[in-house]
């Protein structure tokens, strides 16, 4: 393996490509007249750029080149879904038609793109065992704020106005309780039992009277089923708390079984893993929230129903006690597009198929680790869609940790599992393969994860120093907190 | 089976190896009684063939109208090698940069927007994006309650000349953290923010005003004045912008004496499509002093332990894998894919090119106000300057007369009347520099034909 530094400069910034004067001429407009107040005009022009468009296309194609992704590797990112984004619905949600509508068109001239979100609509509130379906919210993050919104307004609604805990298993993400503090509640965080289950004890302890609500994803983020949903519901509902589901880890259950049957009363789901629409470099992402009845009066506007032939949008006057607009329009539109596609080329059965093989390949994925000398964090439990591994013993005697095995792993050609996350798993590294990675891509990644703990056994300071083949090493963050250079300087 | 690669053979094999007989069994934790049934539901998979010919179907039914709206969306030119590069497979199906060393590109794509968004703005510091410009004015928001350290009413003082849409979801995000927003209104000569209305404020706890420019009537504001009337009162000032003006517009970091302490806005303008509406992106910038409030992902450049300079992600203590539930935001996935076609729209338009689009559609405006004022039973509603729209009254009510357009194939405008009912049928126009003299002259054909016929019915 090569392990040498390539001697290809630095990409430089694209200010150090630019030159008074020059510009990508093809683009200009006419140059019109306009008369701005002299009080209200820019005086000195902004720092952008002057470069020619080759200049500008080869830059950020170059740049592109530094990434991995999942067209170009096996990316076992934990908790993102970073499955095969089909070509085919990127091609026909940029179709023309699609994206030149304003948002603000009548609905007369939005009629197929009306269609495409209410069957949308339809199609999640199936999958999902939910009553109803809203696709405004832009990411999963602002799912879960309208989940937790909802649940505040359903309280209020009914004169409750005790409850403002929301409870969080410690291993949620760091969103769920983030979102719990955005919608003005107090977060309430119990443990979880050594084998990855709730603490039930725990959680009686803290449920009552002042329990708004609990957030949970099931998956959970250790990579096991929450055995113990149906006493967490009786427990909570019991108390006159609502269940929120997560649905970050909704493709280990795709189709096998339903958030609503469990007995959730609000989900979000992220399109952009569960629906395989791109995770575009951090975004965009889609939150679609489902709810049960008594929370449909609550949904975040605008929502999109069927009159007759014609389709329209509800807002607020068809949803009164709605918790309002999330977004300037509909949210991420293109997104849900995407995911529309995905899903009538998926079809019925292909959603089974989904969690099936999402959680095949992570079994067979833990199982080779483990046959390979790697210790899961929760040895007696199935796999979901994905698994954690604690790296504890090798940091103990070799002194290389989860860190160093996911930088190795990026010489190798591996995008790195999720690391040191959930924090209760000490070295943990959180992979999940996906359902479209083929026996081979899993059987290389196993290959590369055997040959980094001979190198860490051999040599464990060379592990320490990966990556080398990278366009650039391990990189000084703390310098990068104290140092704040955050914006590109022109030479004094 | 669509995109499951596995063959029967692969199957056997893994599942021999897991040391089970089927893939049911794989589900054997899960209780019994959960199981879901047939999804009815669901249609049967089709083709990418298929699908494709549907959704071509259903592309064309939305026509393809000649557009004059505005209010918060803008259909401007996008060269041809922004979508190019931006869903090149590097970009389009990578993450959040985690691994910093494996997302070179995409963060130093990040650092370079950054720069050339608080460059534009005339701030100091850029996140790496928010949702959207009306979710961006809520973090806003409440990133000045944070940010404000002496004031205590939370109060925000918001005025009627803001996007209706951007103040409903502050009230939605915000509202729920006990915010205060007060309105303020707006003259109803000029159409601009009223400073008597802001005089009802006087020696109050005030913890921010908001100033957007141009107000969404288009009409623009008198920021100066605004912006130091805020800090005179002791508020911090929040500017919600159109990107575009302000090649040509002062920035807000050069509002007043001070200039303003946050500015946020919508993208879109800047290379993403219409869409109906998203995915968009919203920015914002700030002071250095307030970077720690910040909320969203923010990128710094440091070295590698070669000494060569590299990107990575920074200040993370801000958020909310860190910091959980004391995070300055829940966001966590947001924009990036719309961040990089931002960069590379402003990359290809340069200083020059931005101006010529943001000159161009300005007179592209004035010359529609010019067409459509000389229409029988229009007036234009506001004598304040403008930049690229205008609020007008029609003499007859707006629903129909925009469905006749739309039979005509043009999208003529955003029906103002239900935010602002003491308007009377106001119609918010739009055109920038994808219209030309003749689209100008068939939308005044158009409408006048139509307001005639309404008037005779």
């Amino acid at each position: 393996m090569n392990t040498t530094t390539s001697p290809r400069p630095a990409e430089p910034t694209i200010f150090d490509l630019s030159q008074p004067g020059r510009s990508a001429a093809a683009q200009l407009p006419p140059a019109l007249a306009a008369d701005v107040p002299p009080a209200l005009r820019r005086r000195r022009p902004p720092l952008l750029p002057e470069v020619s468009e080759l200049q500008a296309v080869r830059h950020f194609t170059r740049l592109s080149q530094m990434n991995f992704s999942i067209d170009t590797h096996f990316y076992p990112l934990g908790s993102c879904t970073m499955k095969y984004n089909p070509r085919g619905c990127n091609q026909y949600a940029m179709l023309p038609g699609f994206l030149a509508r304003h948002p603000l068109a009548p609905e007369s001239l939005g009629q197929g793109f009306m269609a495409c979100m209410y069957e949308l609509q339809q199609m999640l509130t199936e999958l999902t065992g939910m009553q109803a379906v809203s696709l405004t919210p832009m990411a999963g993050a602002q799912g879960e704020f309208a989940g937790v919104a909802m649940i505040r307004a359903y309280h209020r609604a009914r004169g409750d106005l005790g409850r403002t805990e929301i409870i969080v298993p410690e291993a949620a993400h760091g969103t769920n309780p983030a979102t719990a503090t955005m919608c003005g509640m107090k977060v309430i965080e119990i443990h979880c039992t050594a084998e990855g289950d709730c603490d039930l004890e725990a959680l009686r302890r803290v449920v009552g009277p002042n329990t708004a609500g609990i957030m949970l994803t099931n998956p959970s983020t250790l990579g096991v089923f929450e055995r113990t949903i149906a006493d967490i519901r009786g427990l909570v509902h019991d108390a006159g708390g609502l269940l929120y589901y997560d649905g970050a880890n909704l493709n280990a259950i795709l189709g096998k079984v339903r958030p609503g049957d469990m007995g959730f009363d609000v989900i979000h789901m992220n399109l952009h893993k569960t629906f395989s629409t791109p995770h575009g470099g951090g975004g965009p992402g889609a939150g679609a929230i489902g709810v049960a009845a008594r929370l449909q009066p609550f949904m975040p506007v605008p929502v999109v129903g069927r009159d007759g032939g014609r389709y329209r949008w509800l807002d607020e006057r068809d949803l009164p006690q709605s918790i309002g607009r999330l977004s300037a329009f509909m949210g991420n539109a293109g997104v849900l597009l995407r995911a529309y596609i995905y899903m009538r080329m998926v079809g019925r059965e292909g959603m089974r198929r989904i969690g099936e093989f999402a959680t095949l390949n992570a079994n067979y994925l833990l199982a080779r680790l483990r046959q390979a000398g790697f210790d899961a964090a929760y040895p007696t439990r199935r796999a979901t869609h994905e698994f954690s591994l604690t790296m504890k013993r090798q940091a103990r005697d070799q002194g290389v940790t989860a860190m160093d095995f996911a930088k190795r792993l990026l010489d190798y050609g591996f995008h790195a599992p999720t690391t040191y996350f959930p924090l209760l798993v000490p070295e943990c590294l959180l992979i999940e393969p996906t359902e479209t990675e083929s026996k081979e891509a899993l059987d290389g990644f196993v290959a590369a994860m055997v040959a980094i703990e001979r190198e860490a056994t051999a040599d464990p300071a060379h592990v320490k120093g990966a990556p080398y083949t990278l366009p650039v090493r391990r990189l000084d963050d703390v310098r990068a907190a104290k140092h704040l250079d955050l914006t590109w300087k022109p030479a004094a | 089976m669509a995109f499951i690669p596995h063959t029967a053979e692969d199957v056997r094999a893994m599942l021999a190896t897991i040391g089970v007989s089927d893939i049911e069994q794989l589900f054997d934790e899960i209780p019994a009684g959960l199981r879901a049934g047939e999804l009815h539901g669901i249609p049967p998979a089709a083709s990418e063939m298929e699908v494709g010919r549907l959704m071509s179907a259903r592309a064309v039914a939305d026509g393809n109208p000649l557009n004059f709206i505005g209010a918060g969306a803008y259909e401007h030119h996008i060269p041809a090698a922004v979508w190019a590069i931006t869903t090149r497979g590097e970009i389009y199906t990578a993450y959040t940069p985690y691994q910093a060393e494996a997302s070179q590109g995409t963060l130093q794509t990040i650092y370079e927007y950054q720069t050339m968004i608080a460059s534009l703005t005339g701030m100091q510091v850029s996140n790496a994006s928010l949702y959207d410009g009306a979710s961006a004015l809520a973090e806003a928001c409440l990133m000045a309650v944070r940010a404000h350290r002496r004031s205590k009413s939370s109060r925000i003082l918001m005025p009627r000349a803001v996007n209706p849409t951007y103040r409903k979801c502050a009230s939605a995000i915000a509202g729920n953290q006990n915010l205060a927003f007060e309105n303020v209104g707006f003259d109803a000569r000029s159409g601009q923010t009223s400073m008597d209305a802001l005089a009802r404020w006087p020696g109050e706890d005030v913890t921010a005003l908001v100033i957007q420019q141009p107000n969404f009537f288009g009409v623009l504001e008198d920021v100066d004045a605004l912006t130091d009337w805020g800090h005179r009162h002791g508020a911090l000032v929040i500017a919600v912008v159109n990107p575009t003006s302000l090649a040509i517009l002062k920035p807000p970091g050069e509002w007043g004496e001070q200039g303003v302490d946050i500015v946020v806005g919508e993208g879109q303008p800047l290379g993403v499509p219409l869409a109906s509406g998203g995915p968009y992106v919203g920015f914002m910038t700030t002071r250095m002093e307030h970077v720690r409030q910040m909320p969203g992902r923010i990128v710094g450049r440091t070295v590698d332990l070669d000494g060569r300079p590299g990107y990575t992600l920074t200040l993370q203590a801000r958020e909310q894998h860190i910091r959980r539930s004391k995070a300055t935001s829940n966001i966590c996935t947001n924009q990036g894919l719309l961040m990089t076609a931002t960069t590379i729209y402003l990359a290809l338009m340069g200083p020059q090119g931005l101006a010529r689009v943001a000159t161009a559609s300005m007179a592209r405006t004035a010359e529609l106000v010019a067409a459509l004022g000389s229409v029988k039973g229009v007036e234009t509603v506001f004598s304040g300057a403008r930049f690229h729209e205008a609020l007008l009254r029609l003499d007859q009510p707006l629903g129909p007369v925009l469905e006749q357009l739309a039979r005509r194939g043009i999208a003529g405008g955003f029906d103002a009347s239900a935010d602002y009912p003491e308007l009377g049928n106001a119609l918010l126009v739009c055109a920038t520099e994808t219209k030309t003299s003749e689209d100008i002259a068939a939308y005044a054909a158009a409408l006048g034909e139509t307001l005639r016929a309404a008037r005779a019915a």
